[in-house]
């Protein structure tokens, strides 16, 4: 075992062979330089660090339902000024919660957004795995365009979900916070520097991170880093960050990869490939690439 | 009152912890002569289980994979860059 990297976020849970998330946490709490006390709202590393009597979580931990991470650590962190200005505690404490997709696109989202418009000090973290993977995989507002899942699943009238996933990171910067950021668990490095320059700043930041699911995306547990690669280099997830309202992208390329290359590897986009989708096909392929440019012409 | 606190203070003893190591089906194996020692492979393994350790004087030292905990995913096996690790059955 790895000591070092054990250091926050201990090996013994249960998350699926192959599960991109333990490196998101580990990653960003290794970057903290302050004590850091986490709540989690339900999902897949809920679920799985914390079977009863067991814990993963090395750090001081709050658990709450699915839809009130972000009011919780408000309230922790209410607290913890409240008891620091009275000089009950002395040292710098950074607060962080962690939430699925689900617990941060849809059914957290108002806790959310008051916790970012009433300014605590904290890191919101949501991993994105494009829907509700620990109840067996059902849509969620994350969920990309023409994903077949169980609750849109793939037929003769049907192709899997046929709308267009949310922007999340639009809707967060919509309340003007100082940092916010999308990241790619494949790119540790890049993450590493956003996690850092997030529990830096004074109020709240954000990070969005893409985090591959084995089990419901239907790829071979040995594939996540690569996966998690190519939605990057089809710009289908790209790296970007927003520092006080400036757009600035981390990641590009002049010759971005046509994005079935990042569907093809993925058994929920298998039906895509049919001779009766190829519009659907081509339809995705536009999505991704006004996306793209929306997101350039922002960075100017 | 003191003594009673430390008592119900949660301590963390990885010993105690569930050996997901029983989860494998295909073990990963490094070739210690073809490692190149990049350290790629370590922060992607979800279950921290692999570490830089000496292999021989005057050289970098090489992955090691401690069995306790590795679930047998083989994404080290998938991102190592000179593929000196091989998933074999056990």
């Amino acid at each position: 075992m790895n000591k070092e990297l054990a250091k926050n976020f201990a090996p013994g849970h249960s998350a699926c062979q192959g599960c991109g998330f333990p490196a998101i946490v580990r990653t960003i709490l290794g970057e903290a330089t302050t004590p850091i006390v986490v709540a989690n709202a339900t999902g897949c590393l809920e679920v799985t660090s914390t079977i009863y009597p067991y814990t993963a979580w090395k750090v001081p931990y709050i658990h709450n339902a699915f839809e009130n991470a972000a009011a919780t650590i408000s309230g922790v962190e209410r607290a913890y000024k409240a008891l620091s200005k009275k000089g009950k505690i002395k040292k710098k404490i950074k607060f962080v919660a962690f939430g699925g997709d689900g617990g941060t696109y849809d059914i957290g989202l108002q806790s959310l957004s008051g916790a970012l418009e009433r300014g605590h000090d904290f890191l919101y973290v949501v991993y994105d795995n494009g829907g509700y993977m620990n109840t067996g995989n059902q849509r969620s507002s994350a969920t990309p365009y023409g994903a077949g899942t169980e609750t849109t699943p793939v037929g003769k009238e049907s192709f899997g979900k046929m709308e267009t996933r949310k922007s999340i990171m639009e809707i967060v910067n919509a309340h003007r916070v100082p940092y916010l950021a999308q990241a790619n668990v494949a790119y540790l490095a890049d993450l590493k520097k956003k996690a850092k320059k997030a529990l830096e700043v004074e109020g709240p930041s954000f990070l969005a991170v893409f985090s591959p699911c084995t089990n419901n995306w239907k790829f071979p547990t040995s594939q996540y880093v690569r996966i998690a690669r190519l939605a990057t280099e089809t710009n289908f997830w790209p790296l970007y960050e927003i520092e006080n309202g400036k757009y600035n992208i981390n990641w590009a390329t002049e010759k971005p990869k046509p994005v079935e290359e990042f569907l093809k590897t993925q058994g929920r986009f298998k039906h895509l490939f049919s001779e009766k989708n190829k519009g659907v096909l081509k339809e995705v392929q536009k999505k991704v690439d006004d996306e793209w440019m929306r997101l350039v012409n922002l960075t100017d | 009152m003191d003594n009673k606190k430390r008592e119900i203070a949660i301590k963390h003893d990885i010993k105690k912890a569930p050996k997901t190591g029983n989860w494998r089906y295909m073990r990963p194996e490094v070739d210690k002569e073809k490692c190149i020692g990049c350290t790629t492979c370590v922060p992607f393994c979800p279950d921290v289980s692999i570490e830089m350790k000496k292999w021989k004087d005057g050289e970098k030292d090489k992955a090691d994979i401690d069995y306790d905990f590795c679930k047998g995913c083989g994404v080290c096996a998938d991102v190592c860059p000179v593929k000196a690790i091989r998933m074999l059955k056990k």
